[in-house]
């Protein structure tokens, strides 16, 4: 097998494996079982508990779980605009990087507690050492919420009628305690012996052989990677992200980091699967996230390995595939393994330029973060694909003549109600943020020319990808855009706020409904949804909804672009 | 009910339909239905389209291409608003031919003083009845209102309602003191006092239903409605925000293509055929001759996960049947079934005429003159015959005559004890013979099964419902005929709070139970039952505490029920899907067209090589409005229920609706191209 593709089949292979143990430790943890760590972390968990004042034994329904998660965001987002906007003035700035703009501060801080971490800024010039470490903080932050609020879904599936599903605080902490930063530490180090800097020394300097004088920047970076890659922020130390050789020096730190990207999103499905005991269930959510995710992922290597065809009219061969916007180190497929993970997942890391991406490509990636439920972000993942679970709990139960029941729970019209909602924001706020923006600009080009690198349909696209990145909360960029402006600092923004926070109300309300309805046991009569033909019902209520929303939309960016290059 | 009719569309009922289908394009009366609501201001943007064009705008295409656009859009409204019409006109044809038998008969009423009835009889027409007025009726006489017998017992042609032509019995006091107008007095007399006000009976508050004046949505049809609106908002969102990427790309685009794209794209299929889904549905009880009080009742049946059935009637036939004779040893066989015959010739009771006929032998062979005929009491428990010879023969319950021949010093034999056991064990009833306070023999009873009820059964629990009989036998013969008839469970020596207790059981674990029942001490039973069907020849207590009624008095009616709710659900989803499975297909007609000016490399993206950009969006529209007529006759009888298992049928739904709904319009749109392709 060619050795590209060989590396793409045992990185995800390796995910698997490292993922089976890690979901059934998860589902412990969140079980409240007794797990290895506990003996050293329970002493610690006991202080942070006592300092913030929070009884973890104290059980919440699905109100309280939400207005304590909406909370501590709030407070969160007002630290993080005070840090980005003071600075510059603040200590650990060793390079005197400056203050950010009040827009560009909101976009920032919006963007790391709704776990997008699209960055309008580049790492290197925009932010101190102190506003990395501040951001930092959120990418744990952000996780362990997203985390958090997903295991109280798991318990109210799991419990028959009850409105007592954990409490929200002593999942977060465990989230943060026995997850992300055991996990976190072990990939930092695995990075740091591969040379990625950890140190809080300004700029170093070298002279070229030319006999310029480079500067370089560093910076506590290896930690900072570790968790933006597996609590899928994204959010890289420097402007280029995993492409950048500090962040990601060679294969090996490849292989570790895109391991990184999908593990916690597919062990979350393991956790739910031991955490309410339907093993088969788990497998089969599994199985139709793997199935779309597939169906993203093959046809980009292929295309990617292929070759751009614009080059290829131009007679220049491309033996090592499309390579423009790549690194040499990574090649064609592992780039493009990483693309569509980091946007099926909502990470938004790239170890590639998305830009160059060959055009369906592209679209597969904005594909990924359309749908945003193949594994997806770290608990809002499985949080989206509930939604799409309701949905076509309601219509296939219908097909079969029986009021829609999921998991013993009738689903009646207030929960269609909240769903539709949910289903209907993600296409709303992509369209109409994209909609606006090509009005702006189609109304007048002369003006905003320094928005768009490209012109036409690619330029759509560029427009398109910020907008459903920033919907999705993936945060990776089509790049070639000039996004720090005041409109796309607060348009992004908003949406990513409300992308964030509305598609975690949902579900959780949801799920918060039916834990306290009536219990109805299983008979002959009910629709099992654990089958294969269950799976597939949701996979086409999936593409039904992404594809019929998004079909014209893509017409006029990727599909247009590729057919241009084919005529 | 006189005649039945199954065609679909009577040239009558399609001419008040097609009326219909014009008053009920009033905006007030649409908006009840959102997605058709904005098919409408859809149309009516249109119209303005073309009065623009007539008035000398340039860039919005021909007027004749927007006029057959508008057109199109019309016809979708009243393609939706005939199948609402055709589905509500069937209903009350229906209903009608129901509430026909009953109007304005000669009624002969009791005329009343004070509180005090005289017994002087005045003719008046049966409108004039009021809740709470005696009549009286004879034989020949037309019942001309639903009431209940206060005196006398007459035998009553009840085909006129059941289509059953045999006679039944209505008697005053009791369970089945219930009469129905419109039925008629074969014999004998009874006074009878009106139960309801005209305009309220169970057929009025149907018909009512049907109507829509007073019809509800059902919260399975809210949270589809809520659905449906979702989708039609997404809709909204794509063909807005396509103004703009237009305007970027340079490609204006015409506002007959917007709505176009809109009216195609929004679940129109569906949206126009719900309610007429929804009424059918009750139509479709009403031709099992049940009638249900609301539409939820039927919807609530589809999910049924227990039904109590009453053993005798809906599990046996009727009555015991003697099936065997066992002599006691050192009996003469031939003189014990003589015995058994003369101890049952003057027993008119079912059990008595089957011993009779069993024994194969001529009755009017023996002379029984001057014979004594001893009736059964509930003390003796036994009945017989003294024959002029001094012969006494007795037949009774084993104990009754065990007392009889011990006090007679007789040893009871012990082969019919053992006999008398095993009958016993078999669900049977043993009847222990004696002569002259000897014992001759047993015969034995048994109940029969009806022929088929088994596979009902069976099908019963492929769709999950699970069946519970209930008698009045002791557990021992309860749970042999259970076994024998494939019921998977029994309340035996059932009392009427046992049927309360054992549904608010089931009912406690989440269950949705289902009973059928018809006197007055049911009527609690079934108010608590989720669905209670009260036999039409019930008391009217039954009838109020039930939410539907069966015409039929037929207990195994609960299994079509079940499948007419399913069927509802059914044929509501599978709709849905095929509706929103179609816009694939309208995607790959109207994408292209909309952009192939600016870009023609989208050519390829028109897979069905329409003809032109006109011709791909008029038969889009086209097909999208002839697919709702095409499926009104779907939508009536409803998408048929096969019990194969939740999941089977998931898949084989999914293929037909869900596939076929995403290759269909391929062809459909297709085939409308070539031929709109001839003008365009």
């Amino acid at each position: 097998m060619n050795t590209e593709i060989l590396g793409v089949v045992l990185m995800f292979v390796t995910t698997i494996l490292i993922a089976l143990p890690l979901g059934r430790y998860i589902g412990k943890v969140y079980s409240g079982h007794h797990t290895w760590l506990d003996r050293i972390l329970h002493p610690i968990d006991r202080i942070i508990f006592k300092f913030i004042g929070v009884n973890p034994e104290k059980e919440m329904n699905w109100k309280a779980q939400l207005s304590a998660l909406l909370i501590i965001n709030l407070i969160w987002f007002l630290l993080s605009m005070l840090v980005l906007m003071t600075q510059g003035v603040l200590p650990l700035n060793p390079d005197n990087n400056p203050s950010m703009t009040a827009d560009l501060a909101f976009n920032t801080s919006i963007s790391f507690i709704s776990n997008t971490n699209l960055q309008h800024y580049s790492g290197e010039t925009g932010v101190s050492y102190l506003g990395q470490l501040t951001l930092m903080l959120f990418q744990f932050i952000s996780a362990a919420a997203g985390m958090a609020i997903c295991a109280v879904v798991f318990i109210a599936m799991k419990e028959k009628v009850t409105d007592k599903l954990g409490n929200f605080y002593a999942l977060f902490v465990k989230s943060i305690t026995r997850i992300l930063l055991p996990m976190s530490i072990v990939i930092a180090i695995l990075l740091l012996f591969a040379g990625t800097p950890m140190t809080f020394k300004g700029k170093d300097q070298f002279v070229s052989l030319q006999g310029d004088t480079v500067n370089v920047s560093r910076g506590p970076a290896a930690a900072m990677i570790a968790i933006k890659q597996i609590g899928t922020n994204g959010g890289g130390f420097f402007g280029v992200n995993s492409a950048h050789p500090f962040e990601n020096p060679n294969y090996f730190t490849n292989i570790v980091e895109t391991i990184a990207i999908l593990l916690i999103p597919i062990a979350m499905i393991f956790a739910l699967g031991f955490m309410i005991q339907k093993k088969r269930f788990a497998w089969m959510v599994f199985g139709i996230m793997l199935l779309g995710f597939l169906l993203f992922l093959i046809p980009s290597i292929y295309l990617e390995m292929k070759g751009n065809d614009s080059i290829r009219k131009m007679g220049i061969t491309q033996n090592l595939g499309s390579m423009e916007g790549k690194e040499v180190r990574f090649g064609p497929a592992a780039s493009a393994y990483w693309a569509i993970s980091t946007t099926v997942t909502s990470n938004g890391s790239v170890n590639a330029m998305h830009d160059s991406l060959t055009p369906l490509t592209g679209m597969f990636a904005m594909l990924g973060m359309m749908v945003n439920a193949f594994f997806g972000g770290v608990g809002v993942g499985f949080l989206n694909f509930y939604i799409f679970i309701i949905i076509a709990v309601f219509i296939s139960g219908l097909m079969v003549g029986r009021t829609p029941e999921f998991m013993g729970k009738k689903i009646e019209a207030k929960e269609m109600k909240i769903a539709a909602i949910i289903a209907l924001l993600h296409p709303f706020l992509i369209l109409v943020g994209t909609a606006l923006s090509s009005y702006i600009f189609a109304h007048n080009p002369t003006f905003y020319a320094g928005w768009l690198n490209n012109p036409g349909n690619h330029g759509y696209s560029e427009m398109l990808y910020e907008y459903t990145s920033s919907s999705a909360n993936n945060g990776s960029g089509f790049e070639g855009l000039g996004d720090n402006t005041p409109w796309w600092n607060i348009s992004c923004g908003i949406i990513m706020l409300l992308a964030r926070f509305l598609p975690i109300i949902g579900p959780v309300a949801i799920a918060g409904i039916l834990a306290q309805k009536k219990y109805t046991p299983e008979s002959a009569g009910t629709l099992k949804t654990d089958t294969g033909t269950f799976g597939v019902m949701i996979l086409a209520v999936i593409f039904i909804i992404a594809a019929l929303s998004f079909f014209p939309a893509l017409t006029l960016g990727p599909i247009a672009e590729y057919f241009s290059q084919h005529s | 009910m006189a005649k039945k009719s199954n065609k679909l569309f009577e040239s009558a009922l399609v001419k008040e339909a097609l009326k219909q289908s014009f008053v009920k394009l009033h905006p007030k009366i649409l908006f009840r239905n959102p997605v058709m609501f904005t098919v409408e201001i859809g149309t009516a943007v249109m119209f303005g389209v073309c009065i623009w064009i007539i008035t000398g705008e340039k860039n919005q295409g021909s007027l004749v291409y927007n006029l057959i656009v508008t057109g199109v859009l019309f016809v979708t409204l009243l393609f939706a608003n005939f199948a609402e019409a055709i589905a509500e006109a069937r209903g009350k044809a229906q209903a009608n031919s129901l509430r026909k038998t009953r109007e304005e008969t000669p009624a002969k009423w009791i005329q009343f003083v004070g509180e005090i009835f005289v017994n002087e009889i005045k003719i008046v027409p049966s409108s004039q009845l009021r809740k709470g007025d005696l009549f009286y009726c004879e034989t020949g006489d037309t019942i001309p209102m639903d009431g209940e017998i206060v005196e006398g017992i007459a035998t009553i042609d009840e085909s006129a309602i059941t289509g059953e032509s045999a006679p039944v019995i209505r008697e005053s006091g009791g369970d089945k003191s219930s009469v129905t107008g419109g039925t008629k007095v074969l014999s004998d007399h009874i006074k009878v006092r009106v139960t309801t006000d005209p305009g309220e009976s169970f057929l009025d508050k149907m018909i009512a239903l049907v109507e829509g004046a007073s019809r509800q949505k059902t919260p399975n049809e809210i949270a589809l409605t809520i659905l449906l609106a979702g989708f039609t908002l997404v809709f909204i969102i794509v063909c807005v925000t396509l103004k703009p990427f237009g305007d970027y790309a340079r490609t204006p685009i015409t506002i007959a293509a917007f709505i176009s794209l809109f009216v195609c794209l929004i679940p129109t299929t569906i949206g126009g055929l719900l309610s007429a889904i929804g009424i059918a549905g009750m139509d479709r009880a009403l031709r099992a001759n049940v009638i249900t009080k609301s539409g939820k009742a039927v919807e609530t049946a589809g999910d049924l996960d227990t039904l109590l059935l009453d053993k005798t009637g809906t599990i046996t036939i009727g009555n015991r049947k003697a099936t065997h004779f066992y002599p006691t040893e050192g009996v003469d066989e031939k003189s014990f079934i003589e015995a058994c015959l003369l101890s049952s010739l003057a027993d008119e009771t079912p059990e008595g005429k089957s011993i009779v006929e069993l024994t194969n032998l001529n009755r009017d062979q023996f002379q029984v003159n001057g014979a004594k005929f001893i009736v059964f009491t509930a003390e003796t428990r036994s009945s017989g015959i003294d024959l002029p010879s001094g012969l006494r023969i007795r037949k009774g319950a084993f104990d009754s005559i065990l007392k009889i021949s011990a006090k007679a010093g007789n040893i009871f034999p012990t082969d019919t004890t053992e006999q008398v056991k095993i009958i016993s064990s078999n669900g049977g009833t043993p009847l222990v013979v004696s002569e002259n306070e000897k014992v001759l023999g047993v015969i034995e009873l048994q109940d029969i099964i009806k022929p088929g009820i088994q596979e009902r059964f069976e099908r019963l629990r492929k769709m999950g419902v699970k069946t519970v009989m209930v008698t009045g036998d002791n557990p021992l013969t309860a749970k042999f005929i259970a076994e024998k008839a494939g019921v998977d469970d029994f309340i035996a020596e059932a009392k009427p709070e046992d049927k309360m207790n054992y549904i608010k059981q089931e009912q406690k674990g989440g269950k949705l139970v289902a009973m059928m029942g018809d006197g007055t001490n049911d009527a609690p039973a079934l108010a608590q039952a989720d669905v209670g069907v009260a036999m039409n020849s019930g008391t009217q207590a039954a009838k109020e505490a039930g939410n539907m009624v069966d015409l039929d008095n037929d207990p195994t009616k609960l299994i079509e029920i079940v499948e007419i709710g399913k069927q509802l659900l059914m044929t509501r989803g599978t709709l849905t899907t095929f509706s929103i499975a179609n816009d694939v297909a309208k995607y790959f007609a109207i994408v292209p067209a909309l952009f192939i000016a600016s870009l023609p490399g989208l050519q390829s993206l028109n897979v069905m090589h329409l003809h032109s950009p006109e011709s791909a969006i008029l038969s889009a529209v086209i097909f999208n409005a002839i697919i709702i007529p095409m499926l009104i006759p779907l939508a009536l009888r409803g998408v048929s229920y096969k019990p194969i298992g939740a999941s089977a049928l998931l898949r084989r739904n999914l293929l037909i609706y869900g596939f076929g709904g995403v290759i269909v319009p391929f062809f459909g749109i297709k085939l409308i191209d070539m031929a709109v392709s001839l003008w365009f």
